[in-house]
């Protein structure tokens, strides 16, 4: 997960004059005394019956007030914290100087989307959680993410629609599946080594799970659609309604003249947990419950698509999926939205902001309990879930402290729907249509160090790999596989031609 | 965007569209289908290929009016675009010589049974084809099949073409009289229901193909999903097509049922949108 750090490089950067300066400008003491920036957030009461993003983004004085926090470590152990290896102090002490279209520079040398991972990457976990800050003075870390969303949105809005340097078109034939942030982060790359991309998207329209998964108030459509359109522009061609291994094979695709190709088809198929009743109508799994509201407009009389929600609906799970579903049932007018998990608060794998937004939207948290039957009316749907307690036990394998029922605690919810967000399984299409394609006991398909498959030539990464991940750890997938893709094809291609 | 050839209705509600999709068209096989959608404001809906023409490209759909998207379908003509198709999709019918197959087809089922019937016949299969229909208006397809079959028996609810009856004792007839080695049986899920049902007496192998709700068709939702022998499959990446004698289809019915009140919500205001059009 973590890139090597190239120290050398980063202090050859950080000695630089300008930076030597800047950092003596103000005392080390000085900077950690100032506190944390805030995140301005929309009023609960509102954004909660609207698509209203909820984070508002910084201002620029905030902006710039965060910048000095920085320290410009020597060691800046913030990059080992970041999947794709953001040079983190390099593009804050650019916003410091005020160049803050310097900075977005910066953040796009690594990262063709900036203002998407500024939004939806745990930087909790990541990037801040190495940060000085953290790790030395038990102090709040500096706010990278936010940083990277205002510098990212600030060149959006204010600087000109620019992409990165491109190496001379080289005429090679590359294909990507998946138009998901593996897939794009490839296709980026792979255009800035001069190749000629196509990308394969199975839906109608482009993003992956940026588009159908994580709902408009948490990350808009239109910064989506504008980090793609950056990519189109760097020459990058993309086909919607088209399944590689359905519409055409690879080797099909081989025929028209691809030599390489990067299986980015993502972790598309819930999972249910199979217990009596889950089949009634009214039940549906959170990619499909946030598809018809995502994707194809369910919830907006304007669209033909139909969608369950009701007063009382109940998302079974607690992770970030889990509580996008309860989020958007909440904003299509839920008296209830409930989210129900097996563990305590403190195990769920959600990210810290997204529970608190919930909690804030008036989410309820019923923890420990887990639907163990569904119950329907007369015509098939469902109208109650019978619930069994928890409690927790020993640590199990992940390290956190195992559910175990409590015998004889069970009662019933009265519900109008459920969503279940228990985590997703591979796409199978693309193994079906390939069974020569090493997979693994979860149905991933096996990948090498360059994410090269089983089969020369053919490359993968993101939640196909993964099995079930975040954003930037496909991201991160993508910057290696191309690397690993370009390597391929220069050793094979130029060799053989 | 996917421009119709071809349009034609086969009866009062039924209409075939010959639409240009050359990837599909190469890469279809009988059991396949497609799933649309005609605008941007529009839903994603599954429709089985019922032919397809490689050398021109097309792909058949045969669509029947229901609601909404069925409708704005069938109003659509030659030259006009789809936005969106996608496919094939669902895993292709196991075609094999097995002796005699019995094939069964209700009302706009008889549509992906036909390239069934086609494929089975051409691999030297004894075919006995019976379409059913509600009256003679219905009934589609017959020379087609006809062409494709050694045997083929119409029927009709109200007798008014063919034999009278339901689907099921056209079924129990031939079984009677003849050997049937596999049975295959599309149509609503009532109908597969009672057909299966039929086999089952006589320990006659036989396979379904589902027609459920559905919405991206990769096995990213899970809104087709079925339960088959107590276990839960999605029809978009499972199917179409499984053993008859083992799906629920009672929990089928409901699942199909899903939307009811929205879709009839939807179409009452698509009539009230098509009538206002209408005297404007």
């Amino acid at each position: 997960m973590e890139e090597e750090l190239n120290e050398e490089y980063y202090k050859a950067e950080r000695k630089t004059e300008w930076r030597d300066k800047l950092r003596k400008e103000i005392k080390a003491k000085e900077r950690t005394n100032i506190s944390r920036v805030r995140m301005p957030e929309a009023d609960p009461d509102v954004r909660n019956k609207s698509n209203l993003e909820v984070n508002k983004g910084l201002t620029l004085e905030m902006a710039l007030a965060e910048s000095h926090r920085c320290l410009d470590c020597a060691v800046p152990t913030c990059i080992v914290g970041c999947p794709v290896g953001t040079n983190i102090p390099k593009f804050i002490k650019y916003l410091e100087a005020g160049d803050v279209l310097g900075a977005a520079e910066v953040l796009k040398e690594n990262n063709s989307l900036p203002a998407i991972c500024g939004r939806v990457c745990p930087q909790e976990i990541q990037c801040e959680a190495q940060c000085f800050y953290v790790k030395k003075l038990s102090k709040e870390g500096a706010a990278i993410g936010h940083l990277e969303r205002f510098v990212a949105d600030y060149a959006r809005e204010h600087g000109p629609e620019t992409i990165p340097g491109l190496a001379e078109p080289n005429g090679i034939k590359m294909a990507v599946i998946g138009s998901g942030p593996a897939g794009l982060t490839v296709a980026g790359e792979l255009a800035k080594f001069g190749y000629d991309v196509t990308v394969f998207e199975a839906l109608h329209d482009l993003g992956g799970v940026l588009k159908y998964g994580i709902p408009e108030f948490r990350l808009p459509k239109s910064i989506v659609d504008y980090e793609i359109n950056t990519i189109k522009n760097m020459g990058v061609k993309f086909i919607t309604n088209f399944i590689v291994g359905k519409t055409a094979t690879i080797d099909d695709l081989k025929e028209e003249g691809f030599v390489a190709f990067f299986i980015a088809s993502g972790a598309g198929l819930p999972n249910f947990m199979n217990i009596p009743g889950e089949n009634f109508s009214g039940i549906q799994s959170a990619n499909e419950f946030l598809t018809r509201v995502n994707l194809m407009g369910g919830g907006n009389k304007n669209f033909d698509t139909p969608v369950h929600t009701g007063k009382n609906v109940v998302v079974v799970g607690g992770g970030n999926t889990a509580m996008d579903s309860v989020r958007t049932a909440k904003r299509m007018g839920a008296e209830r939205a409930i989210i129900m998990y097996r563990r305590s608060m403190e195990e769920m794998p959600a990210r810290a902001e997204e529970i608190k937004h919930a909690i804030e939207e008036g989410v309820e948290f019923i923890n420990l309990a887990s639907p163990i039957e569904y119950f329907a009316d007369e015509r098939g749907k469902v109208n109650k879930m019978r619930v069994q307690k928890m409690e927790l036990g020993e640590p199990d394998t992940s390290g956190r402290r195992r559910p175990v029922v409590i015998e004889g605690s069970e009662y019933d919810i009265e519900v109008d729907s459920v969503v279940i967000a228990v985590g997703v399984s591979p796409n199978p299409i693309i193994q079906q249509s390939m069974p020569e394609l090493e997979i693994t006991k979860w149905n991933t398909i096996k990948v090498d160090d360059n994410m090269m498959t089983s089969i020369p030539g053919l490359f993968a990464g993101g939640d196909i790999v993964r099995g079930g991940a975040t954003v930037i750890l496909a991201m991160g997938d993508g910057r290696k596989a191309a690397s690993g893709m370009h390597s391929y094809v220069q050793s094979e291609v130029f060799v053989n031609i | 965007m996917f421009k119709i050839i071809e349009k034609k209705f086969l009866s009062e509600n039924v209409a075939k569209l010959v639409i240009e999709a050359p990837y599909i068209a190469k890469s279809r096989r009988a059991g396949h289908f497609i799933i649309l959608r005609i605008d941007k404001n529009g839903e994603r809906i599954p429709l089985t290929i019922s032919d397809a023409d490689v050398e021109k490209g097309t792909i058949s759909l045969i669509v029947q009016r229901v609601g909404v998207s069925s409708h704005k379908l069938c109003a659509m003509n030659a030259g006009d675009f789809i936005l969106d198709v996608v496919g094939p999709l669902g895993k292709a019918t196991h075609i094999a010589n097995v002796g005699t197959v019995l094939c069964a087809g209700g009302g706009v089922g008889v549509a992906p049974l036909f390239p069934i019937v086609q494929a089975m016949k051409l691999a030297g299969n004894r075919v006995i084809t019976i379409i059913a229909a509600r009256n003679k208006d219905l009934v589609i397809l017959e020379n087609e099949m006809a062409e494709y079959s050694d045997e083929l028996i119409v029927m009709t609810d109200d007798g008014s073409k063919g034999t009278k009856g339901l689907v099921t004792l056209g079924m129990e007839e031939v079984i009677l009289r003849e050997k049937v080695d596999q049975a295959i049986v599309i149509g609503p899920a009532v109908m597969m229901k009672f057909a299966a049902l039929t086999t089952k007496k006589y320990d006659i192998p036989t396979m379904a193909s589902l027609n459920t709700i559905m919405v991206d068709g990769t096995g990213m939702c899970g809104a087709c999903r079925v339960s088959v022998g107590g276990k839960t499959e999605f029809v978009c990446v499972d199917g179409p097509e499984f053993d008859a004698h083992k799906v629920n289809f009672d929990e089928m019915l409901s699942r199909l049922g899903a939307y009811k009140e929205k879709e009839s919500e939807n179409y009452d205001e698509y009539v009230k949108s098509c009538e206002a059009a209408a005297l404007n």
